[in-house]
C-alpha cells in the first residue's frame, strides 16, 4: 500500500463521503417521515389509505434498491418526470427506507398497551393528541434499536447510488479502480470512510437507547 | 329532586355472538354515587366502557344530560371531558412524570395556562397527599399512590361523572384503604360517581344505592343496606355469601 497514494486520494474520498452522508440523511429523514405516516395510518386501520400502505410496505421491503433507483432513475423521464440523480437516489432510499420504518414503528406502537390508549381518550384527548403525547413516545423507545439498525442498513444501501452515477463513496473507489489499478489503496479509503460514518451512528444509537430505557418506563 | 345526570335507556352490547349487556336500563343522578357489584364476566367493566364510549353499543341509547354520546363521534373528545374515567391498572403515562401526568390533558385538550394548571394539580395532590411526588415518574410510585394519581389527573379535568373500574383490584391490602379513603372523600363532596367494585364493606359504605349486575342484566337495584341485609334475590344472596367464611374449626 502507498502512503502517498492514500494522502491524494483522500480528498476525494472526503468528498465522496459528504455526498454519502447528505444525501443518506435527507433520504432516512424521509423514510422516517414516510414509515411514520405509514405506521399511523395502519395503527388507526384508516379504510383504504391504511391498505395502501400495506401494499407499499411490502414492495419498498421486497424488492432491491438497485432496481428502485432505476425505475426512478430511467423510468419516471419516460413519463414525462425528470429529476437529477440526486433526487433519485433520496427519493430511491426514502421508498425503500419507508417500508422498514413503517414497519419499526408499527412494532413499537404495538407494545404500548391500547389502555394507555383508552385512558388518554378517557381525557379527552383526540386521537392524534393521544398518539403524539401518549403513545407514540412509548412506541418510539421500543422501536430505537430497529429503527438503528434501519439507518445503518439504509446508509451502507447508498452504496449502489454509484449505479445512477452518482458520486458517493463506492462510484469514487471504483472510478479509482478503473483508471489507476490502485484497488488496494482505494478498498482501504472505502472501508475505511464506511466505518468513519457508520461507527458513530452506531455507537450514537447505543447511548440513546441506553438513555431512553433509564427515561422511566415500565411501570 | 336532584336532576338526572346519566341514563341509559336498552342498553345492548355484544362481542360477535356474545351478549354481555342485555336490553340495561339505568339512571344516576345528580351527586348521586352508584355502586356496582357483581360477579366476573357479568358486564360490569362493559358497563362503565360503554358509558365512556370506548366501546360500541348494538343498540339502545347512553344520554349524559340528555345528550346521546354516540350521536356524533366527532363530539367524543368533548364529551370524554365529561366523564373522568380510572382504571384497574392505574395507565399513568410511564414517560411523564407526575406533574406532567396531570396536566398534559388540561393544557392540549382544555388550553389552560400551564402556571394555573400546576397550582390545581399541586392543590389536589395535596388533597391526597402526594404533593412531594410532582417530580417523580410513575415506575417510582407504589401501587396505591398511582391510582390517587390516576385520579387526581381525572379529576383536574372537572368531570360531571366520575367512572371507577375495580381501582382497588391490582393492589396489595394495605393499599386499599388509602385509595378507598379518596373515594369516600369525593363521595363527602357530593360528586356524581359509579363504582365497580368487588370491596363489599367499602360499596356499603360508600353507595347511595347498589346496582348488582349478573349476566348482563341488572338483577337487584337497592339502598345498601337493604341489599347488604336482605338481598331480595337467590341469586345475591349467594354472590354475597361469597364473601363470608365460617370460622374453621379442626375436629381431632
Amino acid at each position: 500500500m502507498d502512503i502517498q497514494v492514500l494522502r491524494s486520494y483522500f480528498p476525494l474520498f472526503q468528498t465522496a463521503a459528504g455526498l454519502t452522508v447528505r444525501l443518506g440523511a435527507e433520504g432516512i429523514f424521509l423514510a422516517l417521515l414516510v414509515g411514520l405516516i405509514c405506521a399511523a395510518v395502519r395503527y388507526w386501520k384508516i379504510p383504504v389509505f391504511c391498505q395502501i400502505a400495506s401494499c407499499y410496505i411490502e414492495i419498498s421491503r421486497n424488492t432491491p434498491l438497485l432496481i428502485q433507483l432505476f425505475f426512478i432513475y430511467y423510468g419516471l423521464p419516460k413519463v414525462g418526470i425528470r429529476t437529477s440523480p440526486e433526487i433519485c437516489g433520496v427519493a430511491g432510499l426514502a421508498f425503500l427506507g419507508g417500508g422498514y420504518m413503517a414497519e419499526a414503528f408499527r412494532s413499537g406502537l404495538e407494545a404500548v398497551d391500547s389502555v394507555q390508549k383508552e385512558s388518554a381518550f378517557s381525557l379527552g384527548l383526540s386521537k392524534n393528541q393521544a398518539l403524539l403525547h401518549v403513545i407514540l413516545p412509548q412506541a418510539v423507545s421500543v422501536s430505537i434499536p430497529a429503527i438503528l439498525a434501519n439507518v445503518i442498513f439504509l446508509l451502507k444501501e447508498t452504496s449502489v447510488f454509484s449505479a445512477v452515477s452518482l458520486m458517493d463513496l463506492m462510484f469514487t473507489a471504483k472510478d479509482l479502480i478503473g483508471l489507476y489499478y490502485s484497488t488496494t489503496e482505494s478498498l482501504f479509503l472505502l472501508v475505511f470512510f464506511y466505518l468513519m460514518i457508520l461507527l458513530p451512528v452506531s455507537l450514537l444509537g447505543t447511548w440513546v437507547e441506553r438513555r431512553l430505557r433509564y427515561a422511566g418506563f415500565g411501570t | 329532586m336532584a336532576a338526572e345526570l346519566l341514563k341509559i335507556e336498552h342498553l345492548q352490547k355484544s362481542y360477535d355472538s356474545h351478549v354481555v349487556l342485555k336490553n340495561l336500563s339505568l339512571f344516576v343522578d345528580e351527586g348521586e354515587v352508584l355502586v356496582v357489584v357483581g360477579p366476573s364476566g357479568c358486564g360490569k367493566s362493559t358497563l362503565l366502557r360503554c358509558i365512556n364510549a370506548l366501546e360500541p353499543v348494538q343498540g339502545g341509547r347512553i344520554l349524559l344530560r340528555g345528550r346521546d354520546i354516540h350521536e356524533n363521534e366527532k363530539n367524543l373528545p368533548k364529551l370524554r371531558q365529561q366523564i373522568g374515567m380510572v382504571f384497574q391498572s392505574y395507565e399513568l403515562f410511564p414517560h411523564k412524570n407526575i406533574m406532567d401526568n396531570i396536566i398534559l390533558a388540561p393544557i392540549i385538550v382544555q388550553k389552560r395556562k400551564r402556571e394555573e394548571a400546576r397550582q390545581e394539580a399541586m392543590e389536589l395532590l395535596a388533597r391526597v397527599g402526594l404533593e412531594n411526588r410532582a417530580n417523580d415518574f410513575p415506575r417510582q410510585l407504589s401501587g396505591g399512590q398511582k391510582q390517587r394519581v390516576a385520579i387526581v389527573r381525572s379529576l383536574i379535568m372537572h368531570p360531571e361523572l366520575l367512572l371507577f373500574d375495580e381501582v382497588t383490584a391490582a393492589l396489595d391490602p394495605e393499599m386499599v384503604r388509602e385509595v378507598l379513603d379518596v373515594l369516600l372523600d369525593l363521595a363527602r363532596q357530593g360528586r356524581t360517581m359509579i363504582i365497580v367494585t368487588h370491596e363489599m364493606q367499602f360499596a356499603r359504605a360508600v353507595a347511595d344505592r347498589v346496582v348488582f349486575l349478573d349476566k348482563g342484566k341488572i338483577v337487584e337495584e337497592s339502598a345498601p343496606e337493604a341489599f347488604f341485609s336482605r338481598p331480595q334475590t337467590e341469586r345475591a344472596r349467594r354472590f354475597l355469601d361469597t364473601f363470608s367464611f365460617e370460622t374453621v374449626r379442626k375436629s381431632g
